[in-house]
């Protein structure tokens, strides 16, 4: 039967008028061409990449030709005037600053997803998570105003000084990764079916055993994204933490010691850098966009990860 | 008038019989490396009404989406053999897989109003196939949901949405929208599943009416409904999981139902009505 | 033994009712903080005049029209791309190595930090293209930040119509473009809107982005190609100088109400839908 040439040239029951239509040239081109402009929109995603990594590292790349990217990402001092260009301490800034959001942060935020996702009641979920979402629309510099004015003084009082450097960095931090991360974790928990749980309360188990034993070993991928993407937000996040980190480019000296990082270190030197300063500033944002892509593809493989093993 | 897997043979090419509407001859359809169709040969008469029977997974509504090349749209899908619609291969070279939708209306188990107004609803085949004037519109809109039944019930409230009539109201009103590009074949994929039983009534009369001038396939689990409303039957069946399935039986309502050829059939049909 | 479980039990779920409340009353901090010291700032002079003296007393119009005149135009800019990016994505593509490709850069784009985006947007706007601390400078570049969140909110978007609703239009001889720009699209457009105000909420708020694109210039914009300084630049130049802490506290009182109204008016939509399907 598969030999049987195809023909359309059978005789017609009801004449021509019933014949088949063929697909006609004009609809053909429009539905093609529009497929293209289509995926032309869908490219611009990978010409903004693209872009940036073009433009960002043209203007970046002089740092590590002529400074050299071992006195770059490697010098311990960060003296523009002196034609010191280590980037070392404001990456360590950028370290301390979100690792130590993290710590602060994730347990806040896994909690708060727990509570949404398994124990708060229907009325009080209504009111926790426009709320979380809501922390994630509040802009940055106003986060920075409120720690600068109110955290500020609180941590001086704590730590001497004036306040500003990593401590309120990281509480201020904590705060705009928790929606990040718990909103991403309730997904993860979400994700469950209701059997699990059901299994595991039907055995007798309390509802903090099903938690611990159960529902966050069975979303534990979901939260290390959660937690990476997270990161990814502290790491970049700029205003909030100019704002408050008290913008002194050396090494970690204590929590309430300023410190710089190199999100904020751009938006400090920027409006007065010029020459082989400014190219440092182009080369740290290429540092950042390199870091960033990195967690990307982290979350990336990790879903591979959890798709093979399901 | 009868057809029989006998009349499938090698060589066999089928005729431009008046009463042919459609014919098959060795379809086999794949979903990528799985064969779900094999071997299928028949031929559906004109102006009548034909059930395709069988238990869930038999295939039977793969094969009516091969009929309209909805197939088409889910990749992967691979049909070999022939179907001809009046004597030409719809799946030759070149053909519009859209024109030939548009000769081959489909209405399917879940009643699928598009989110728009009763009006529109109908109007949306005319439409997209060019028709402008408000005139024109108005008298198929009219026409079709006169033929749908619908009329009576839907002339005063044309602007509401279609999503606000009940199940069986929502069902009529795909049919009416299928009528309006006057379709030859409409093909009815469970089309009473998902509706009350007095719709039911209703959608089985319509098809009644209807087949005088529309030629009806349709895919039921229901075998009262299938002695009910069709004048030929065919019978599919998937014997071994993972294999594909084929049509065992087909031939006039009557016989199948009161004196099948083949103990598959009369198995199953005394299963379901016993 | 089994009072220790109750216990336990009991003080963990204590524990996860602390960390859920702790984020409303830290929302509720940050708002009550903004709102009882901008309260008094906040009046129609305020919003409706120019500032004038070395600390900027007076209002803040040019600044409001900066903000909003950047992000309108980011948004029309944006919005075509985005969703047509995500109509291919949700219908036309195939998986692959295209998508995969196509998806990478999306999310890679969503996780660069807005002050990389800052620069970038200053490399090739404001001084390789010469549209120089523009309106326009900072819209491009805001379209890029806003570009990955419109695509996965309307692919979302697109992806909740049902199929079968699809599958009625084809089967009547509807075109795949047919489909989608008179079913699909209509069908899926209250949540391409939500989107598209969440973005647009993001990128009121946004600073690092337009502080290096648009400039720090008081000035009310006319053109596409003029200078401005946004309200979010304002707060902060106004926050670190601390000359006018009463003008910073009324621009974070109007940021704060324009984003409460963005995300509540796209929670309001969202909910009509979702009560209008049923």
């Amino acid at each position: 039967m598969a030999d049987e040439p195809r023909t359309n040239d059978m005789p017609s029951v009801r004449g021509e008028a019933n014949n088949l239509k063929l697909v006609s040239r004009a609809t053909y081109f429009k539905e093609a061409t529009l497929k293209n402009l289509f995926l032309l929109c869908a490219f611009m995603a990978v010409a903004g990449v693209a872009l940036i990594f073009v433009f960002v590292g043209y203007r970046g790349w002089p740092i590590f030709s002529e400074v050299g990217a071992g006195n770059f990402l490697f010098g311990m001092e960060w003296l523009p005037t002196k034609g010191l260009f280590g980037i070392l301490p404001l990456f360590v800034g950028s370290i301390v600053v979100t690792l130590g959001a993290l710590l602060l942060g994730t347990p806040v935020a896994v909690g708060a997803a727990v509570f949404l996702s398994e124990i708060a009641p229907p009325k009080i979920r209504s009111v926790v998570r426009p709320a979380v979402e809501l922390l994630a629309g509040v802009p940055s510099v106003v986060y920075g105003f409120f720690g600068l004015l109110i955290l500020r003084p609180i941590v001086a009082d704590l730590t001497g000084g004036l306040g500003f450097g990593p401590l309120t960095a990281w509480i201020i931090l904590a705060i705009m990764i928790i929606p990040t991360i718990a909103t991403l974790t309730e997904d993860a928990l979400q994700s469950i079916p209701d059997g699990v749980r059901e299994a595991s309360y039907a055995m007798g188990a309390t509802t903090w055993q099903t938690i611990s034993r159960v529902l966050l070993p069975a979303a534990k991928i979901g939260i290390v994204d959660a937690i990476i993407l997270g990161m990814g937000r502290a790491i970049g996040e700029t205003m909030a933490v100019l704002m408050v980190v008290g913008n002194a480019p050396g090494f970690f000296r204590g929590m309430g010691e300023p410190l710089s990082t190199l999100t904020s270190q751009i938006v400090m030197d920027m409006p007065y850098a010029s020459g082989m300063h400014r190219t440092a500033l182009f080369g740290m944002a290429i540092i950042l966009f390199l870091v960033s892509m990195g967690l990307v593809l982290t979350v990336r493989l990790l879903s591979r990860l959890r798709e093979e093993t399901s | 008038m009868s057809h029989t897997l006998a009349e499938h043979q090698p060589g066999f090419v089928p005729t431009a019989d008046a009463c042919v509407k459609i014919a098959v001859r060795g379809l086999d359809f794949f979903y990528g490396d799985f064969q779900a169709l094999t071997d299928i040969t028949c031929d559906i008469r004109d102006n009548s009404v034909t059930a395709f029977i069988g238990p869930s997974g038999c295939g039977k509504s793969t094969f009516l989406r091969c009929f309209n090349r909805m197939n088409d749209l889910i990749i992967g899908t691979k049909v070999e053999g022939l179907i001809t619609l009046d004597g030409q291969d719809i799946y030759a070279p070149g053909v519009d897989p859209v024109d030939l939708r548009r000769r081959i209306g489909m209405i399917f188990q879940q009643p699928n109003p598009f989110p728009m107004s009763i009006y529109d609803n109908v109007a949306y085949g005319p439409r997209l196939h060019g028709m402008k004037k408000k005139a024109d519109l108005d008298e198929v809109v009219e026409t079709s949901l006169k033929r749908a039944n619908l009329w009576k019930e839907v002339k005063d409230i044309l602007g509401r949405g279609g999503l606000t009539l009940s199940g069986g109201q929502q069902q009529r009103l795909c049919i009416a929208r299928v009528l309006a590009v006057q379709p030859d074949v409409l093909l009815m994929d469970e089309p009473c599943s998902a509706i009350d039983p007095t719709s039911v009534q209703k959608i089985e009369d319509l098809m009644a009416e209807l087949k005088s001038t529309v030629t009806i396939i349709i895919v039921t689990h229901n075998m009262q409904q299938a002695a009910r409303v069709s004048d030929e039957t065919a019978f599919f069946l998937q014997e071994v999981m993972g294999e594909p399935a084929m049509l065992v039986e087909f031939g006039r309502t009557a016989d199948i139902f009161t004196s099948p050829k083949d103990k598959r059939t009369e198995d199953y049909i005394t299963g379901r009505f016993g | 033994m089994k009072d220790m479980k109750r216990i336990t039990n009991a003080l963990a779920l204590a524990v996860f009712w602390i960390a859920g409340l702790t984020t409303v009353v830290v929302l509720g901090a940050v708002i009550l903080y903004v709102f009882v010291n901008g309260i008094g700032h906040l009046n129609l002079a305020f919003i409706f005049t120019k500032p004038h003296g070395v600390n900027a007393e007076g209002g803040i119009w040019p600044m409001i029209v900066s903000t909003m005149y950047v992000t309108g135009l980011a948004m029309v800019i944006v919005t075509p791309i985005a969703v047509l990016a995500a109509v291919y994505l949700a219908e036309y593509a195939v998986q692959g190595r295209l998508v995969r490709i196509i998806r990478f850069a999306a999310d890679t784009l969503a996780g660069v930090p807005s002050i990389v985006m800052g620069l970038f947007g200053l490399a090739l706007f404001v001084e390789g293209m010469g549209f120089g601390f523009s309106v326009l400078s900072g819209a491009l570049a805001l379209s890029f930040l806003m570009l990955p969140i419109v695509m996965r909110t309307t692919e979302e978007a697109i992806r909740a119509v049902p199929k079968f609703i699809r599958w009625g239009s084809y089967g009547l001889g509807a075109t795949k473009w047919q489909t989608v720009s008179r079913i699909v699209l209509p069908a899926a457009m209250p949540r391409i809107i939500t989107g598209l105000i969440l973005a647009t909420g993001r990128a009121v708020g946004e600073t690092a982005v337009v502080i290096f694109t648009m400039g720090t210039m008081i000035n009310t914009p006319l053109l596409p190609t003029d200078p401005g300084r946004s309200m979010t630049v304002h707060l902060y130049q106004m926050a670190m100088e601390g000359i006018n802490l009463p003008a910073a506290f009324g621009t974070a009182l109007l940021l704060m109400v324009m984003i409460l109204f963005f995300n509540l008016s796209a929670r309001w939509l969202l909910r009509r839908n979702r009560r209008m399907q049923g």
